[in-house]
């Protein structure tokens, strides 16, 4: 018999205050698919960094084809066959596929770089694997698809034979999904192995020939995909049963909040071309679609960020078209930025601080111009108490927090103003599944009580998990409305490619 | 031709400082270091030039020799200050921009109590020869080829534009250069020392704005304290304004150098406008480009950032 | 990182940097054939050592705290005003000009604001030129400031020689005594003789205001978060072009008024060439000060003694040794802060945290 691609022994590794492996064993054949699921903080991330060189374990050997990868880090790694594509890309936007792909490896003598070269190996790679990529493209114009598949190309560039993918499929839609999951599989065929790292249960069990389960920096079990059930698998990820999905719907939907007519924005990639749409109190509409499909100009017109070409916005009964994001927040509209730690919140400043970034909030814990500590504090406090972040001290830097909790104070905050119309943007991505939950728990409870609530996302589990009714944004315009009952992954995923809906 | 040829060879003249020391911005900042301390490594460039040079000369050394030696002086003092730019910002990881601020504090003090020391005034240095244009024959009597094609640090100062071009498109240092300046995590999973690209990428830079300094040595055959006279910062706007180009920013330094070179031919021919307005036309000519509808520019993604 | 250890490496950064500074020095000094121990001894003396010296030293930082006041004020916003050496030339023409223009009768109740208003109105408008290129059309502040610097000395001097210049000067004429600040001597005898005057406490007093302005009010949290966060302060609501306009006029009015200290504290005239770099050297100031409006005052005092200690020592060392130490000091902060911070917090991180 071979040796395994990629062999992990009694990996131990210990962080100030954190044990984030311990004594993890985890083994990946040639020709296989071998899954890692686990929550964030599991141990996941830390495992593969060990894997490829870039930290060294406390204990515990790396073999990598049968070799002792050492302590010799990532360039030896890499020399051993190893690959990883990481969750978000490391691109360089600005330059093309092939500058890309070859990176660091580029053909050419004595110093100088032969494109026509690196563009003639890009696309005998890509054709060996069946992709669709023109070399001569610039990444920053590509899908965020496409952009995977440059990693892809880079990483089989190398030379590699073990394939480490995280979270590959965070950003996908279904049928992107379904062709990387053929990839992989041609990949596997090929005699590669391919890590795949997730949390989404059904694509795990689709393209995993093995998953392994971590929890707590410890290997719970490693199961044949054929025996694992979802529901098996929830239960060893959280070490608990989860609560049944919530499939509250409106209740009572009311008089139209938010309505766009016919909204067109300036500039031609992701700009909107004509959308209408009209958000009720009571009642989550979720806008499916891939992203740069206009989702950005959508956001950034609703807020007020961007006046939009033509078209009207009215938003609680004035016509907001022309208006600033301070008079349409004073009017009773709240944003979670998809952008965290851009839009969403100044890493560099404190909690107490984080919570005062909205108008109506400053508006109401001021005095004629100056703040007042003590009152902001104590609302503060009142919202870290509320969102379970601990410990609930508000004068730490925002960038201190896990992204759960960051996007818990981020929805404490918008929510504090009892808005009328809540706006989201991908309002979970990147949050454990506990902090989901507890998101998802505290939007619906505000679409309960009143709020018009617009969620935008790529996640097509959330949007079904919360929406009561689902519009898919495709080039700028508008498909739908579907009733979320209707809007099944496969209809939405059709729509969101711009095919024909088929009912 | 008698009003434009003066002017053009000025132009060219002027130019050339700005030019290297906006080359030499250029490398540092595409790989993601901003280079604030272009003034200090005029300075340096400029002394080291002139204390080699008199040092030859005294030795014997023809004016030529003497030159050329401080050119050599001048690229190693500058590529020294920016060993010392690359180790605050590189090595230690340190602010850019307050870095460079020191490093320009640094030379104007340095430079100072080195004339101090070595020629005994804190103003200005002994004469030096300087370099004289190359003489090419059947071209010595064209005013514009003469400055264009013979003098050596005006044509170099071309070659290296060219060259920086050259490198930016077609060589494996400026493919990386870019993607360092851009997305230095890139480069690292690529197996490429990010901190190795930056700290040649600020050494170079620092030799070629050493150039600059050598030139303005040469030319005014003497060192001068406050020689650089704010040069190293309007070759940072020359960068800015030709977009993080080098052809870009060599255009920006010949429209400067035209700027300056007509306030010299307007204050020597007299028109009645007063000598201070005058003296703001290159500063008011490039406020009102950049403010113009030249575009913005944009800016390499991790410049200035010290944690990638 | 939290409160604690930000202040602890905003405090002991500085305070190693200026032992490496001083140990580097003393390698200088004897490099020169000089003692560095004679030599910093006499530094000691000359500054802190004597009433007399330590005014020379409090009249310098006066200026420098105030342009570091600018400095710091813009850096929060996230400007970067390399500008406050013209904000502060035109301040000093326009106080000049506008005391000379004061009735004669003006009480200095009246004189005095009314020249501060003058130097702050005309530091704050050329800054704001910076300002709307900036925030209108997107021209870079650093490139901006230093242009209109060049613009700001060629136009105060056109300004000065055509209409105010004294005979065959380049300064104006004495403005009148109740436009001018009191020398602290006439209070503290013990000054006698340093120029150390008014302007002093009205730099405590807007070290103080700043403070006020920058956490205690809305205005200062928007330019705060302005500076930390362009993009998170425009989807808050904040008017973020408004802001940079307005920080980086706050910015030219506190230049501006660091002329003060010489047009009515010291001289009594405004003279070109007055500025000597005091407002670059504000950045230093404020760098050191890792921009907090309280450490720009202890910031001052520390480059206003070197800057003291560069004419006391000139008899032994060329005066450009403390020009060095100064660069020496801002280089060593460059170089230590970093990793300072890292070690904070890792220490931090062992103490548990989340």
């Amino acid at each position: 018999m071979t040796a395994p691609a990629l062999e992990l022994a009694g990996i131990t590794k210990r962080y100030p205050g954190v044990l984030a492996c311990d004594a993890v064993d985890f083994r990946v054949e040639p020709g296989s698919v071998h899954a890692l699921v686990g929550e964030n903080g599991a141990g996941k991330s830390t495992l593969m960094s060990i894997a490829c060189g870039l930290v060294a374990p406390d204990a515990g050997t790396v073999h990598i084809g049968g070799e002792l990868l050492g302590r010799r880090g990532p360039a030896r790694a890499r020399a051993l066959g190893l690959g990883m594509v990481h969750q978000h890309f490391l691109l360089v936007p600005t330059l093309s596929v092939a500058d890309n792909v070859v990176l660091g490896r580029e053909p050419g003598r004595l110093g100088a770089y032969d494109r026509a070269a690196a563009e003639a190996r890009v696309r005998a790679t890509a054709l060996r694997y069946g992709f669709d990529l023109d070399p001569r493209a610039r990444v920053g114009d590509l899908s965020v698809g496409e952009q995977q598949r440059v990693e892809i190309v880079r990483v089989l560039d190398t030379g590699a034979r073990v394939v480490i993918l995280d979270e590959p499929t965070a950003v996908l839609v279904p049928q992107e999904t379904a062709e990387l999951v053929r990839i992989l599989r041609d990949l596997a065929a090929a005699g590669h192995a391919i890590v795949f790292i997730s949390h989404r249960l059904p694509e795990v069990r689709a393209i995993a020939d093995t998953i392994t389960v971590l929890r707590g920096g410890r290997v719970v079990e490693t199961l044949a995909a054929r025996a694992a059930s979802e529901a098996n698998l929830a239960r060893a990820i959280v070490g608990r049963a989860l609560a049944a999905p919530v499939v509250a719907r409106a209740r009572s939907v009311a008089g139209a909040v938010l309505e766009l007519t016919d909204v067109r924005t300036a500039g031609t990639r992701g700009a909107l071309q004509g959308v209408s749409l009209t958000v009720r109190a009571g009642e989550i509409v979720g806008v499916a679609g891939v992203e740069g499909n206009g989702q950005q100009a959508l956001l950034r017109s609703v807020l007020g960020l961007e006046t939009p070409r033509s078209g009207s916005i009215r938003f609680a009964a004035h016509d907001v078209t022309h208006t600033g994001v301070a008079e349409r927040r004073r009017r009773g509209m709240a944003y979670v930025s998809d952008d965290r730690l851009g839009e969403g919140l100044v890493p560099e400043m404190t909690l107490a601080e984080n919570l005062l970034l909205s108008t109506p909030q400053s508006d109401a814990l001021g005095w004629r111009g100056f703040l007042r500590p003590a009152a902001w504090r104590a609302r503060a406090a009142a919202i870290l108490d509320a969102a379970a972040v601990r410990p609930a001290r508000a004068d730490r830097d925002a960038r201190t927090l896990s992204g759960g909790n960051q996007q818990k104070v981020v929805l404490g905050r918008e929510l504090a103003g009892a808005p009328r119309l809540l706006v989201l943007g991908q309002p979970t991505r990147g949050v454990d599944v506990g902090g989901i939950e507890f998101l998802h728990a505290q939007i619906l409870s505000a679409r309960d009580a009143g709020a018009a609530v617009l969620l935008v996302s790529a996640d097509l589990a959330e949007i079904r998990a919360l929406a009561d009714r689902v519009v898919v944004l495709y080039g700028g315009q508008l498909r739908g409305p579907l009733d979320i009952d209707a809007a099944t992954p496969e209809r939405l995923g059709r729509l969101m490619l711009g095919a024909e809906d088929v009912a | 031709m008698d009003l434009i040829a003066p002017l053009i060879v000025a132009t060219l003249r002027i130019s050339a400082p700005y030019l290297w020391a906006s080359l030499g911005g250029w490398y540092s900042e595409r790989s993601g270091i901003v280079n604030l301390a272009l003034e200090g490594m005029l300075l340096h460039g400029a002394l080291a030039c002139v204390l080699a040079a008199h040092a030859c000369e005294q030795a014997g050394a023809s004016g030529a020799v003497a030159a050329w030696a401080g050119i050599a002086a001048a690229i190693l003092a500058g590529a020294l200050t920016g060993a010392l730019h690359a180790a605050a910002c590189v090595a230690a990881k340190g602010d850019q921009i307050t870095s460079g601020i020191a490093i320009n504090l640094l030379a104007a003090g340095v430079t100072k109590l080195v004339l101090t020391l070595v020629f005994g005034s804190a103003s200005n240095s002994a004469r030096i020869a300087g370099l004289e244009p190359w003489a090419i024959p059947g071209l010595a009597h064209w005013g514009v080829t003469r400055v264009l094609f013979c003098t050596p640090l005006v044509l170099f100062a071309a070659v290296a534009v060219a060259g920086s071009e050259f490198v930016a498109r077609r060589t494996r240092f400026g493919l990386r250069l870019h993607a360092a300046g851009e997305m230095p995590r890139a480069v690292q999973a690529a197996g490429v020392s990010v901190a190795g690209l930056r700290w040649r990428a600020v050494l170079l830079g620092g030799a070629l704005a050493g150039v600059g300094g050598a030139w303005l040595a040469l030319d005014q055959h003497q060192f001068t304290a406050g020689i650089s006279n704010g040069r190293g910062f309007i070759a940072l706007a020359a960068l800015i304004f030709g977009k993080w180009t080098p052809r870009g920013a060599a255009a920006a330094c010949l429209l400067f150098g035209a700027a300056e070179a007509m306030q010299i031919q307007l204050q020597a021919h007299g028109t009645g406008i007063p000598t201070q307005f005058v003296q703001m036309l290159p500063y008011v000519v490039t406020l009102v480009a950049l403010a113009g509808a030249i575009g913005r520019a944009h800016p390499p993604a991790a410049l200035g950032r010290a944690d990638e | 990182m939290n409160r604690r250890a930000a202040w602890v490496a905003a405090i002991v950064a500085p305070a190693l940097a200026v032992l490496a500074a001083l140990a580097t020095g003393a390698l200088l000094a004897a490099a020169l054939g000089r003692n560095p121990f004679e030599i910093y001894a006499l530094l000691g003396r000359e500054t802190f050592g004597s009433w007399y010296g330590l005014g020379q030293v409090l009249f310098k930082a006066t200026t420098l705290a105030a342009t570091g006041l600018a400095a710091a004020m813009a850096f929060r916003a996230g400007l970067f005003n390399v500008g406050a050496e013209g904000q502060l030339y035109l301040g000093g023409l326009a106080a000049a000009v506008a005391a000379l223009t004061l009735p004669p009768a003006c009480p200095a109740v009246l004189a005095i604001p009314v020249t501060l208003v003058a130097a702050a109105a005309a530091g704050a408008a050329w800054a704001g030129v910076a300002g709307v290129l900036r925030a209108r059309l997107g021209v870079h502040e650093v490139i901006a400031t230093i242009l209109l610097n060049f613009i700001a000395m060629a136009l105060g001097s056109w300004i000065l020689v055509t209409h105010f210049a004294q005979f065959e000067t380049l300064h104006t004429a004495e403005i009148p005594a109740a436009a001018r600040w009191a020398r602290l001597e006439s209070v503290w005898p013990a000054f006698r003789g340093a120029p150390l005057n008014g302007a002093a406490w009205l730099v405590l007093v807007l070290s103080g205001a700043c403070v006020v302005l920058l956490w205690h009010t809305r205005w200062g949290f928007e330019v705060r978060a302005v500076g930390a966060s362009e993009k998170a302060a425009r989807a808050a609501g904040i008017p973020v072009r408004r802001r940079l306009f307005e920080a980086m006029a706050v910015s030219g009015a506190l230049a501006g008024l660091a002329a003060s200290n010489f047009v009515q504290g010291y001289k009594y005239y405004f003279e070109d060439g007055f500025t000597a770099e005091a407002g670059f050297r504000g950045l230093a100031v404020a760098l050191l000060a890792r921009s907090h409006p309280l450490g720009i005052v202890p910031a001052a005092i520390l480059f206003g003694a070197l800057d003291r200690g560069g004419f006391v020592l000139s008899q032994k060392v060329p005066k450009e040794f403390a020009d060095i130490l100064q660069a020496l000091v801002l280089l060593f902060v460059v170089v230590l802060q970093p990793g300072l911070r890292r070690f904070m917090e890792r220490r931090q991180s062992l103490e548990g945290r989340e």
